[in-house]
């Protein structure tokens, strides 16, 4: 029987082999306090990567056997909008019932809450697995990792209150965008009023663009300063949908992600809570949201690269032109294995960031509990650093390959792929938003291009040079030390020119400069442990990224501050 | 109202995915060919009597199988899905046994270890067998009503369970006084997916016989943990645990002699194209008629 965990060694590969990974587990099960408390608990090292890798199985199973097989009927029915609620499309049901009889929710949340207490890098394979058997399920299954938010910044009583709700298989929604406030979230307008005579907040306004926006827990950016216009006036309620008072007004009629009900919301004075402290809903809060939403988008975005690597080489098997299957023509066998090379560097990126999300995340946990010593800060900080700068990257990187891999599966096709009848073109009009939601491409941009003139990548790459490969592979290293010149080059000439819109135009570039060297390495680390694996993929993605970098060393040599005026249009 | 129930379950090869080394050249299944899967329409029965656990609370769902150690796995995988526990019976004066045998040291197990049950269920049959068989004579050996081809369980209560049947053509609802055996059908509900916590805490939990000759609990890896879970050692009962009369167990007491097994192998030489006309047709029913195939 197919099962997308144990049928792709290289997800269980990226889980294993981190010399990361030790640490990680024993922060999260806090030196395994939990072993003679919960029957769940795992014992030590070796048998918590044996539950994660039990967990992945079973949504492995579940992934393929159910959710990929529902699928085309989601899609095709999509959720409808009836009397003011959400009712999804029928085997999202079914989708559904069988996640939660699974008991796969409350990923990532301590045991006292009855959660699995699993850490980013599990939870993030079991994501980028579901994405595999279905783009759109995946985001109404996901957004149950809103609740992190809460639990981190909403008080002991709230996390009491809805945290065992979400294990136990309730649904999350995120209410930040409006219709004049899209990547610009400083200026939601959604109104937050505090009702003495009930002592509680009322919300009132309206909300677009809102994934699984009819959920039973709410989080929502309203502004609860009067007279305010920017972030600072904004802050973070939680809205219980037992509550009442929000209703959907329309579901978007979408390009892809089908299965995904996109609301438009209408607040009514609506009773809900305030999660942490006013003011800070934005600046604090959402940034928090949104990066755990980022490496979430990163990992369905995997999934939907792996799900369109599946489809090319099952169809290029199959399909015989000229007497012989396609797969055996040089043309087509660069377009799967290029999937193939975006797929691994893309997926090695992604872990890679989950890794440094988790250590960051368990030592800020354990900082609740108690006093972090002065090494284990330092820890803290230096992950936090990490975590912050590897995100936009995977964020990026992963949703734009997720596209250009959905459009090489249907290249592959050929005129089959054009037709509604094979599943890659739900892959293709299913990648289309990654690239978009929870920060475009751009904006992925601008949250990493600091790390690029301060030099934190640089020095992520001095270090990744300094590891030692297996002995074949040492032209590929000297190969990824050129290009860091040329990246360190293009940097320096950005940094000179001390132009802010010359800076802004070249920023792009170096996203993907920096972004091809980091995945390179990761890879050739990978391939270093792991030959059989990712030799081939290393081979191949390291000529994609050469090639890449020339063309934006090219690029930015040759742009000059003279020429910004050409790229202006009235 | 809490129930007890008791599913009948057993370990059987994976026979829906035949490849061409299913058969020995004697004829016999080769097991080693075939996974070993948790018989199909024992899982539909596993749902049926989890879904009636979710709604009468206090209710347990114990499991029974027949087999030698590696069957324990049905067991396993059962506590995966929420069933409390089970007993694999196992014994060799067991090997051997027709649906007569079997359904006799079922049923003295059952009488053993679960006196009170007020429902036990099983698959309408298993995909190795396909004799439909032994959850009829269960019934008929405990004295209880039987209900076959279970589709739905539509109410239990006071003592009575409502059920509804797949019979040729449409559906029939029936009514017992419990308790009463009841095999499932395939069209049923499928049985839910492992949940991860059951699995997390049920993993190593194995019967005494799936341990390496000459070992023990103590020699396994996290050892302690056998002795402060109780729950990790599966039951596992003998011929002599349970009573059971040796000259109804296994080869002795079953009936049933297999004369001989024959692979068959189609080949086209044989084949006949027949029309649709009436003559084609009546040929064909005699044929089968004096052929004892059908009639």
């Amino acid at each position: 029987m197919a099962n997308f965990y144990t049928d792709i060694p290289e997800i269980k590969f990226e889980l294993e082999n981190s010399s990361l990974m030790p640490r990680i587990v024993e922060l999260k099960e806090r030196g395994f306090a939990d072993k003679d408390t919960y029957a769940e608990a795992p014992q030590d090292y070796a048998d918590a990567i044996d539950n994660y890798e039990h967990m992945l199985e079973i949504v492995g199973d579940i992934t393929a056997n159910t959710v990929a097989v529902n699928a085309e009927a989601v899609d095709a029915e999509g959720p409808h909008c009836e009397n003011g609620r959400v009712r999804y499309a029928e085997k999202t049901y079914e989708n559904l019932a069988a996640m939660n009889k699974a008991g796969l929710n409350g990923m990532t949340m301590p045991r006292r809450y009855n959660g699995l207490n699993l850490p980013v890098v599990a939870y993030t394979a079991a994501n980028e697995i579901v994405s595999t058997g279905d783009a759109s399920f995946e985001n109404i299954w996901s957004l149950q990792d809103c609740i992190e938010t809460l639990y981190c910044f909403g008080n002991e009583e709230q996390r009491q209150k809805y945290v065992p709700r979400v294990c136990a298989g309730e649904t999350m929604s995120m209410d930040l965008t409006e219709p004049d406030a899209g990547s610009d979230l400083q200026s939601v307008m959604l109104k937050a009023t505090y009702d003495e005579e009930n002592k509680c907040w009322r919300l009132n306004g309206s909300k677009r663009f809102i994934t699984n926006g009819d959920s039973d827990i709410h989080l929502v950016l309203a502004r609860s300063e009067a007279g305010t216009r920017d972030g600072r006036g904004l802050s973070m309620f939680i809205y219980d949908k037992r509550d009442g008072g929000v209703n959907v007004r329309r579901i978007e009629n979408k390009l892809g992600i089908h299965g995904s009900p996109t609301c438009e919301l209408v607040y009514k004075n609506a009773k809900c809570e305030l999660c942490g402290d006013t003011k800070l809903g934005l600046i604090k809060y959402v940034m928090s949201l949104m990066n755990g939403a980022r490496l979430g988008i990163a990992a369905q975005s995997v999934g939907l690269s792996q799900a369109a690597y599946n489809e090319a080489i099952a169809y290029a098997r199959d399909r015989k032109q000229f007497g012989k299957a396609i797969i055996e023509f040089p043309a087509v066998q660069e377009l799967i294995a290029n999937i193939k090379a975006r797929l691994d560097a893309g997926r090695a990126l992604l872990y890679q960031t989950a890794r440094y999300v988790d250590i960051y995340k368990a030592l800020e946990d354990i900082s609740r509990e108690r006093k972090l010593t002065p090494e284990e800060r330092q820890e803290l900080k230096a992950f936090n650093r990490l975590a912050d700068s590897f995100t936009p990257l995977a964020k990026g990187m992963n949703s734009e390959y997720a596209n250009q891999n959905g459009y090489d599966c249907i290249q592959v096709h050929g005129g089959s792929g054009f037709m509604v009848e094979y599943a890659c073109q739900r892959i293709y009009r299913d990648a289309r938003i990654t690239s978009i939601y929870e920060g475009t491409t751009q904006l992925q941009v601008v949250a990493a291009i600091r790390y690029v003139t301060n030099g934190q990548y640089a020095n992520v790459i001095a270090d990744m040079e300094k590891e030692t490969v297996r002995p074949e592979y040492e032209p590929i290293m000297a190969r990824l030390k050129e290009m860091a010149v040329k990246f360190n080059e293009c940097t320096a000439k950005v940094k000179e020119a001390a132009d802010n819109d010359f800076h802004d135009l070249c920023a792009r570039h170096l996203y993907d400069m920096v972004s091809n060297i980091i995945m390179s390495h990761l890879l050739l680390q990978n391939a270093s442990k792991a030959p059989e694996l990712f030799g081939k993929s290393l081979q191949v993605y390291v000529n994609l990224a050469e090639a890449e970098i020339e063309k934006h060393y090219r690029w930015i040599s040759n742009l000059t501050p003279a020429q910004l005026e050409n790229y202006k249009q009235a | 109202m809490s129930l007890n129930i008791v599913v009948l379950a057993k370990q059987v090869p994976d026979t829906r995915n035949v490849g061409p080394d299913a058969m020995t050249p004697e004829g016999t299944v080769n097991r080693s060919a075939l996974p070993a899967i948790f018989n199909p329409e024992d899982l539909n029965a596993l749902e049926q009597a989890l879904r009636l656990k979710d709604q009468n609370p206090g209710t347990t769902v114990t499991v029974i199988t027949m087999g030698p150690g590696r069957a324990a796995e049905v067991i396993r995988e059962a506590m995966y899905r929420g069933a409390d526990g089970g007993y694999l019976l196992t014994d060799r004066a067991f090997a051997g046994a027709d649906t007569l045998a079997t359904s006799y040291a079922l049923s003295t197990a059952i009488k053993y270890v679960v006196p009170n049950a007020d429902l036990i269920i099983g698959g309408r049959q298993a995909i190795d067998g396909d004799t439909a068989q032994v959850g009829p004579q269960v019934a008929e050996k405990l004295g209880l009503n039987q209900i076959t081809y279970t589709e739905e369980i539509l109410d239990c209560k006071d003592g009575h369970i409502t059920v509804k049947r797949h019979i040729d053509g449409g559906v029939e609802t029936v009514e017992s006084p419990l308790p009463c055996v009841l095999t499932v059908n395939g069209s049923a509900a499928p049985c839910r997916p492992r949940n991860i916590k059951l699995v997390m805490k049920f993993k190593r939990a194995l019967a005494p016989m799936e341990l390496a000759p000459g070992t023990t609990f103590a020699d396994l890896p996290y050892a302690e943990q056998y002795e402060q879970k109780p729950y990790l050692t599966i039951g596992q009962l003998s011929c002599a645990d349970v009573n059971a009369d040796l000259q109804q167990c296994g080869l002795a007491g079953s009936p049933t002699k297999v004369k001989a097994v024959e692979n068959i192998v189609f080949k086209a030489k044989e084949s006949k194209t027949l029309t649709g006309s009436d003559e084609d047709i009546n040929g064909l029913v005699q044929e089968l008629l004096a052929s004892h195939t059908i009639g």
